[in-house]
């Protein structure tokens, strides 16, 4: 990274960090929250998505698990959230495994990959429903008792920090991704498999450890929602619509950018707001995201940090000499 | 340094490559000739693991590497270009490289100045931070080059990497393939211009149908009258020696 990009990532977390302190309306503390929350379960799916250019369908499913593990230990075993977390993101990681070899191992891609991910997230809802150690449809109940060790807050701030720092996380993982040989193998995996693995990478087990990856960052969201939210069922720790929210606010941002989950989370909460606020229909949110995202992949195929990268590139194309269309076309 | 026994490979009823046997020593430049479908490229395919054999082995410095998977083959030492050039599209030509160096080191810095070198070893120097979609055909070819050798192979083997050059390009990556053998790199590669051929090889095996024709120096093998058949079709040795003759 660039010297001006290491002062701005700085500067705004001082920034960040601070915000609590100027900021006195709960409500914009908790949206801020959330933000976060949507940045970071997004980065996660940029790993694989964006970085490595496996799409998955079921994120969820690694959320989902994570909230359970650490949920199940607190209530059965009256294990404290704190030491949790550790249990989810292990959880999340371990599911990751299986699911990564399992579907990595056969050979599957692209859609084929992004389905069977879609059909392990809707298993695991089917499955907590019909458990008994779930609370099954009933759900399981949180008791309500402020604390570090039970990771609950009796103010927002609490939360706010709490997922500033899993944001910070996640974003420290993408910086390292960007200037290290594994983020290169996944880069290389994502533009083209044959040519990565005759480049000695092994392609199989990178895709896995990016899956795994992807899995404990989802896993330790979970135990965070199960603490901000106390309350688990099925259809909330494995809902679709989660799993497509993290695809939608890095497709919206920018996929295998470190900001662009960031960018995209703040811009659709923002929609989500403003449509709350002035109009009073339910579920138009969702039209607007819908068009939100149909005009960035349209016209903005890089997301919104496009464009902000597509002035370097601009200068890129008019370099090319004459004889570059017809060259490209033969080789073809 | 590479030696292939008995290398069957069938596609359903087709026999692509029929009990093949070839071997390269260490310090040389060998090419692999032949007509289009002679099978030139399957045979490079099963060289380094992309397709598995259905008979025949193949082993590098003495050890057998059949059922390998590509990328144990290049940490062996022997690694592949592509005919159709494979680029990571998204990335710069610069990051491409880089991919290849990082097969040694899991450093930034060495991957990149290792990169830089063997950019400048092949020409690409001015072209580093140009996205590998925005490069010619030649620089593509140059770019398959490059990534392979950052790997810092023992072998390389490159698969037409001169087609759809002009005469000018030829002849710097002919020099170039040159330096590379001569940093001590063995080399094995698919060609079609001839002139490359002629001027680079050590030893020359023709691939016709699937089954080896004719081996040996480029120059016997060019004149060799199963070879010229091969190209030209049956009864073709026999009347250019009739118009030669006349």
């Amino acid at each position: 990274m660039s010297r001006n990009g290491a002062v701005m990532l700085l500067v705004s977390a001082v920034v960040l960090l601070l915000a609590p302190y100027f900021i006195e309306s709960k409500f914009y503390l908790d949206v801020l929250t959330l933000i976060f929350f949507t940045a970071y379960i997004g980065q996660s799916w940029n790993i694989l998505g964006g970085y490595a250019g496996q799409f998955s369908f079921g994120g969820v499913m690694f959320f989902g698990t994570g909230a359970y593990a650490s949920t199940i230990l607190l209530t059965t075993f009256g294990v404290p959230p704190i030491i949790g977390i550790f249990a989810a993101i292990f959880a999340g990681a371990g599911l990751g495994f299986i699911v990564g070899y399992m579907s990595f191992r056969s050979g599957l891609r692209g859609s084929y990959f992004a389905l069977i991910t879609l059909a392990f997230a809707e298993l695991l809802r089917v499955l907590a429903n019909s458990v008994e150690f779930t609370g099954g449809g009933v759900g399981l109940f949180l008791t309500y008792a402020p604390g570090l060790h039970n990771l609950q807050f009796d103010t927002p701030v609490g939360f706010y920090y709490f997922s500033l720092l899993l944001l910070a996380i996640s974003i420290l993982i993408a910086l390292w991704l960007e200037r290290s040989r594994f983020g290169a193998q996944l880069a290389a995996i994502r533009e083209n498999q044959d040519a990565a693995e005759a480049l000695g990478i092994d392609t199989l087990r990178c895709k896995i450890y990016a899956i795994m990856i992807m899995g404990g960052m989802g896993g330790a969201a979970g135990t965070f929602y199960a603490q901000k939210y106390l309350y688990l069922d099925p259809p909330i720790a494995y809902s679709i619509s989660l799993s497509v929210e993290m695809l939608l606010v890095t497709i919206v941002g920018g996929m295998g950018t470190v900001f662009g989950p960031l960018i995209g989370a703040f811009v659709l909460h923002i929609v989500n707001e403003i449509t709350r606020h002035f109009l009073d229909t339910p579920g138009l949110s969702l039209i607007v995201y819908g068009v939100i995202l149909v005009l960035i992949i349209s016209y903005l195929p890089n997301g919104l940090m496009g464009l902000f990268k597509s002035r370097s590139k601009a200068s890129d194309d008019a370099g090319l000499g004459p004889d570059e269309t017809g060259g490209a076309s033969k080789d073809a | 340094m590479l030696d292939v026994r008995g290398i069957t490979k069938r596609f359903g009823g087709l026999v692509a490559v029929s009990s093949v046997d070839l071997s390269v020593s260490e310090g040389e430049i060998v090419s692999l000739i032949g007509p289009n479908g002679a099978g030139k490229t399957t045979l490079f395919a099963i060289i380094a693991g992309f397709l598995t054999p259905d008979e025949g082995e193949v082993t590098l410095n003495s050890s057998s590497i059949n059922g390998l998977k590509p990328h144990k083959i290049c940490q062996r030492g022997m690694v592949r270009t592509f005919q159709i050039t494979q680029p990571f599209a998204g990335l710069t030509t610069l990051e491409n490289i880089m991919v290849g160096a990082y097969a040694n080191t899991t450093d930034y810095d060495i991957a990149r100045s290792d990169a830089e070198r063997v950019a400048e070893m092949v020409g690409m120097s001015s072209q580093l931070d140009k996205s590998a979609d925005g490069l010619t055909v030649a620089g593509r070819k140059r770019l398959e080059l490059a990534r392979a050798l950052a790997t810092n192979p023992k072998l390389l083997l490159l698969d037409e990497v001169m087609a759809g050059l002009n005469p000018t390009e030829i002849d710097e990556v002919v020099q170039i393939i040159k330096n590379i053998r001569d940093s001590g790199v063995t080399i094995f590669l698919i060609e079609h211009v001839m002139k490359a051929v002629i001027n680079l090889s050590d030893r020359t095996y023709v691939l016709n149908d699937g089954t080896l024709i004719a081996q040996g120096t480029p120059h016997s093998v060019a004149s060799d009258p199963i070879v010229i058949e091969a190209y030209l079709g049956h009864g073709a040795a026999e009347t250019m020696k009739d118009r030669a003759q006349k």
